[in-house]
């Protein structure tokens, strides 16, 4: 034993730097991200003003989760992160398998897609607020030249969130197709080329041989959407502010509501239950899709 | 129990910011006092106003205006930077409910010995008072919460202004058949503007049940069991019902309603009277063209007006200047800052300083305001002056009731169990 732990303590200090040297990086994460955390589970326990506080144990949790709109909440924060990512991959995929063909100016088009990603996100929000506007909005102007009355996206509770979505979609694709570019060009030509020997048709080889083959891109663009969509409050705040009433509030702009109301430990306690519900879904989302890769 | 927060922990994290800028302070004597107000040009002009004409008075003090967005994120930097002792000298805040969610006794200067007091209204010391001592003056006049009107289609069509609520109605039917204009105005995309109809009821419904004040801040009193409360719900789902709003009210702002009440698109605004000073800044020539009365409820001969109490000013506890900064609150308050505000931003309504007067020249939804204060007994506060239970999510429950997402009732249930946090919040006795 005395000589296994010997050679273990070697090991560490042949391998490591002297431990003085991890000393103020262990300050940094110590003083902004342990302490906070802690202490937002702490103040998740209490009744606090930010005057003052009392422990009330797990009451907060109580209350949140019989918020009227919190069931509503999580349902669209499902909705949304599922569409949106859903569309980003399948966008992104057809995006990026056009953008690497030999399609005219693919340098300037790869640029167009990836342009609303670099555009801060309030920006957009509000520009399209502007332009899905019921009765000024250029989207139903243009609807009417067809003489079609559009609706009123934003402010019509079946539309409300899809509108949302969309826009999210608009932004997010192009980080989606640079992923599927990246993704696509890393697959070796020798494929596609024996694929052809074989007859395959092109919807064979992409059936067969990219979309297999792009898979890390997919994984990486489902996990990373997914994970935005879950927590995605700055498009919906900038665009409806979770109404019309609350049927646009995700787990999120419910939360934030809570603490512009003054409910912090409230608010805080809906911050932990949001951090465990992305973590609850996202990890083992994770690791299925990565085990299948090794294996794959 | 309740712990209270470490002072000196905060204030040890202010210091070393403080240290940092000691040392561009200039060496003269002058105090200068930051003053801190919502961002509504109205309320900046007049508060730019009243700094520089305490300076002309009082050379040796400076007031310098800082501005904050209004609504809850104005709430929450007013709490954050009373919390963290980072207030400004002076600042602007609610009355009634908001007030008490600052915890007065801790964190503001206690003006009840000013000499000043004498002269202030017994309505204005009861909104701002907490264990019997004062601790907010006078700022800005008092307003009503009614509807504004288009006078001109009025004339037009000979209206007269409705004392019940099928008189509104029948008018809005006549408005709706004889002309292009929006009988009833809704600007939802200002969600708080939604709250109107309901707030501004209450006039009515404390005529019908005058304990409901205290019964519902006691938990024994609810929205969805009394029927007169939730009146003001189901009229709002009426004018959904009978078409009469302008056809883009979802999406349509405050400022969007102002111009349409002020030119004639809409006639009915359901708004607050303070919105008679964004009138004057941005539609002066249509001032007169509009006019106000207060929400009719069911009986003609009881006809009367829900009152909101004017904002106030509160010294901050830990400021370096309290003597400067309790000066320049009396100033505000008294006939000559209120002088100085008419000026600024014209007159808006009745002062709540006993020796303020307003201008003969007024302007007509003013003077419509002013009559419900000349009769005295034809006007009452509103529910936030009674009692401290507000609940923060009306807003999105009127825009659901207005849009008809929402049944009345069940609006009531969702108001009735959004209260019961504010309530617990505050720890009130009988709420668990």
């Amino acid at each position: 034993m005395t000589t296994q732990n010997k050679k273990g303590t070697r090991r560490a200090f042949a391998a490591a730097y002297p431990s003085w040297f991890y000393l103020p990086a262990a300050v940094i994460f110590g003083i902004l991200f342990l302490f906070p955390t802690f202490a937002s589970l702490f103040f998740s326990l209490t009744r606090w003003t930010l005057f003052k506080y009392s422990f009330i144990g797990l009451d907060n949790f109580r209350q949140f989760f019989s918020e009227p709109f919190l069931v509503w909440g999580l349902i669209n924060t499902l909705i949304y992160a599922v569409v949106t990512s859903g569309s980003k991959v399948v966008l992104g995929m057809l995006l990026g398998i056009l953008l690497t063909s030999n399609v005219m100016m693919r340098g300037l088009l790869r640029a167009i897609v990836f342009f609303p990603v670099l555009v801060s996100t309030i920006g957009v929000g509000i520009t399209f607020t502007m332009l899905m506007h019921p009765t000024n909005g250029l989207i139903n102007d243009v609807i009417a030249v067809f003489g079609v009355k559009g609706p009123a996206w934003l402010t019509d509770p079946r539309f409300a969130l899809l509108s949302v979505a969309f826009v999210d979609v608009w932004k997010g694709v192009g980080l989606a197709t640079v992923i599927y570019i990246a993704g696509i060009v890393s697959i070796p030509a020798e494929y596609y080329e024996a694929a052809k020997m074989d007859g395959a048709n092109a919807l064979q080889r992409f059936w067969n041989v990219t979309l297999p083959l792009a898979r890390p891109a997919t994984v990486t663009v489902i996990i990373l959407s997914l994970i935005g969509g879950l927590r995605s409050f700055d498009l919906i705040w900038a665009m409806t502010k979770g109404g019309p009433g609350f049927t646009t509030d995700v787990v999120a702009s419910v939360i934030y509501k809570q603490y512009q109301a003054g409910f912090y430990g409230l608010s805080t306690a809906g911050n932990v239950v949001l951090f465990v519900l992305v973590a609850a879904i996202v990890v083992p989302l994770s690791f299925v899709l990565n085990r299948r890769e090794v294996e794959a | 129990m309740t712990y209270e927060i470490s002072r000196r922990l905060l204030v040890a994290a202010a210091a070393g910011s403080a240290l940092a800028l000691s040392f561009a302070t200039p060496a003269f004597a002058e105090v200068k006092l930051t003053f801190l107000v919502d961002n509504a040009a109205a309320t900046v002009t007049a508060s730019e106003a009243l700094a520089a004409a305490f300076h002309a008075k009082n050379p040796d003090i400076s007031v310098e205006v800082e501005s904050r967005p209004g609504g809850g994120e104005g709430d929450n930097i007013v709490k954050t930077r009373l919390a963290t002792g980072e207030m400004t000298d002076v600042f602007m805040y609610n009355t009634g409910s908001l007030f008490h969610a600052l915890n007065p006794q801790q964190n503001m200067l206690d003006l009840t010995d000013e000499s000043y007091q004498s002269d202030i209204m017994d309505t204005f010391k009861s909104v701002v008072s907490e264990n019997g001592r004062i601790y907010g003056a006078p700022f800005r006049t008092t307003m009503g919460g009614g509807v504004l009107y288009n006078k001109k289609i009025y004339a037009e069509l000979g209206l007269k202004v409705p004392k019940t609520w099928p008189e509104f109605m029948q008018n809005n039917a006549i408005i709706k058949e004889k002309t292009k204009a929006a009988p009833v105005i809704q600007t939802f995309k200002d969600t708080w503007t939604s709250q109107l109809f309901f707030l501004g009821d209450f006039y009515n419904v404390l005529r019908a049940v005058p304990t409901f004040p205290e019964d519902f801040t006691a938990n024994k009193a609810k929205f969805a069991t009394t029927p007169a409360a939730i009146k003001g719900f189901e009229h709002q789902e009426e004018v959904f019902k009978a078409g009469f709003l302008n056809e883009d009210f979802g999406s349509a702002s405050y400022d969007d309603g102002l111009r349409m009440v002020s030119t004639g698109e809409g006639v009915h605004y359901p708004m607050l009277t303070f919105a008679i000073g964004n009138l004057f800044e941005t539609y002066k020539d249509n001032l007169d063209d509009v006019g106000f009365f207060a929400l009719p409820g069911d009986e003609a001969a009881n006809n009367g007006l829900t009152v909101w109490v004017g904002e106030g000013i509160y010294g901050y506890a830990q400021t370096e200047h309290p003597d400067e900064a309790k000066k320049f609150m009396a100033f505000v308050a008294s006939k000559e800052g209120c002088d100085v505000q008419t000026e600024a931003i014209g007159a808006l309504g009745p002062y709540m300083t006993k020796s303020c007067t307003l201008p003969d020249d007024v302007p007509s939804p003013t003077k419509d305001l002013v009559s419900y204060f000349a009769e005295g007994a034809k006007n009452a506060p509103a529910l936030e002056f009674l009692s401290p239970v507000k609940g923060p999510a009306l807003e999105q429950i009127t825009v659901e009731i207005g849009s008809g997402i929402r049944s009345p009732i069940d609006g009531a249930k969702l108001y009735d169990e959004d209260v019961r946090k504010q309530a617990l919040q505050l720890d009130l006795p009988g709420w668990e």
